[in-house]
């Protein structure tokens, strides 16, 4: 397989990642409901994705996707690590921003996030001990509100998500132009809506865990 | 002025090189930066030292063969100005200026500061051309270009294979020079009739050449003299994918 080539499995996966994050945010918006609310509507929505034949056959697809990410960031750093000349004295920073030289570093720690966001969630929620909401479904709302009482869980939680944003940012525009989008009006649209949609879904989620430890003391 | 020189001295493609320090006297604020450089050899020659080694033809910014880094930055710190258009009064009297070839695993140090970026060559002798019979000029007008489209292809044609975008780009990627031929003959009708096998040569062709991965850091556009544009690589990677596409089609 050749560099281009890659970079495609990249960008589709990367692509496919941030579409997730948008449904995974909107799905998620539910926190923000007022408690009693949000507990019901929270929990049946959880228990409908986990029922849904469809919602598990993309729930693979997620984490293949994060995988094969993973592996081919690996793969390409490595081989740019070779490639790439060092200098003396380097003043190459001036002419690109720090997140586009370090998308690997800001992946590491999303990675990283990756792992603990299921171990507080998706582990409790399939193989963990969960107790039944009133309306029968598991309660993970109160898993969700029981964690962010932890201040440093949610410090954590949005120090990752200040690393996505900048990964997003940097991501979005890069994956489209990997798949070829050239039309230079095109590609100042996807900039600015990369951008935008970075900036938006991050801040949201980082207020889920900042809105919840504020409101449930 | 006076100038203190950190220079990278290497005796050949084997060996490993260090910075050598070199000062000089009464450089003229007028000189090209490449000519303060002969002042040197100059001065290195009556002193019965080896002169050092750079490459150089026309030191009118349109040949493409100067470059070294100065102070960490390809071409040195004027934006879109190759090494030779690049003059001492940009510099401060005393300044220390640091000079090391480009650097890169596609681009081996032969010597000094020279550089072998015959790499650049092979990729374009894989499929930067159109075959075309030669013979007498055909008649312009027989091949209708749009005025828009040529003043594009010509924003590509530009690149003047300097390598600046290989010595900037943090991995090492030859993906803008790469991109600006795929991209000057794809938008002409001339080339659009290898446009499939070209793409699809080059890119073997640079990949085989050891350069890295594009991480769209967009470096390159900034260094480069003739400022060619990035929106070549996302072109290049269209044509790529639609060459792999139209491909696997066909099998």
């Amino acid at each position: 397989m050749n560099t281009l080539a890659h970079k495609i499995i990249m960008a589709l996966t990367g692509l496919f990642l941030c579409f997730f994050l948008l449904i995974h945010f909107l799905g998620n918006t539910q926190l923000f409901l007022p408690p009693e609310h949000a507990q019901q509507s929270f929990n049946a929505y959880s228990s409908f994705l986990t029922g849904n034949f469809l919602v598990k056959l993309v729930s693979y697809v997620l984490y293949l996707s994060i995988l094969l990410h993973a592996i081919y960031a690996l793969i390409i750093s490595k081989k740019n690590n070779n490639t790439g000349g060092h200098y003396k004295d380097d003043q190459r920073a001036r002419s690109s921003k720090w997140y586009s030289r370090n998308m690997g570093v800001l992946g590491t720690i999303i990675l990283i996030f990756i792992v603990l966001h299921f171990q507080n969630f998706w582990y409790v929620y399939k193989f963990g001990k969960i107790s039944l909401d009133p309306w029968g479904h598991k309660d993970l709302y109160t898993v969700v509100v029981t964690a962010f009482q932890q201040g440093w869980l949610v410090i954590i939680y949005v120090l990752a998500m200040i690393a996505l944003a900048y990964h997003l940012i940097h991501g979005i525009s890069s994956g489209v132009r990997t798949l070829g989008l050239f039309n230079p009006k095109f590609v100042r649209w996807i900039n600015v809506f990369g951008i935008w949609y970075s900036i938006i879904i991050c801040t949201g989620f980082a207020l889920m865990p900042i809105f919840i430890y504020f409101t449930h003391k | 002025m006076k100038l203190n020189l950190k220079v990278w001295r290497q005796k050949d493609r084997f060996s490993e090189g260090k910075m050598v320090d070199y000062s000089l006297d009464n450089v003229n604020t007028h000189m090209s930066f490449l000519e303060m450089l002969d002042t040197l050899n100059d001065q290195l020659i009556r002193n019965n030292e080896e002169p050092i080694e750079f490459d150089h033809d026309c030191r009118e910014g349109i040949c493409g063969q100067c470059g070294v880094v100065i102070n960490g930055i390809a071409h040195g710190p004027l934006k879109n100005t190759t090494t030779c258009q690049l003059h001492m009064r940009e510099f401060k009297d005393n300044e220390t200026i640091l000079i090391e070839p480009f650097r890169a695993l596609g681009f081996p140090i032969k010597k000094d500061l020279k550089v072998d970026r015959s790499a650049f060559d092979r990729i374009i002798s894989s499929g930067g051309f159109v075959s075309v019979n030669t013979g007498q000029a055909p008649e312009a007008n027989s091949i209708p270009v749009s005025h828009d489209i040529a003043e594009a292809a010509f924003d590509s044609a530009a690149c003047i294979g300097c390598g600046a975008c290989v010595a900037t780009c943090k991995n090492g990627s030859a993906a803008l020079f790469t991109a600006a031929k795929i991209t000057q003959m794809a938008l002409l009708p001339q080339g659009k009739e290898e446009r499939s096998h070209r793409v699809l040569n080059m890119i073997a062709q640079m990949d085989k050449e050891e350069f890295g991965h594009c991480s769209n850091t967009e470096a390159c556009e900034v260094e480069c003299p003739q400022g060619i544009s990035v929106l070549n690589i996302a072109r290049m990677n269209y044509e790529y994918n639609r060459a792999s596409f139209l491909r696997s089609k066909k099998r």
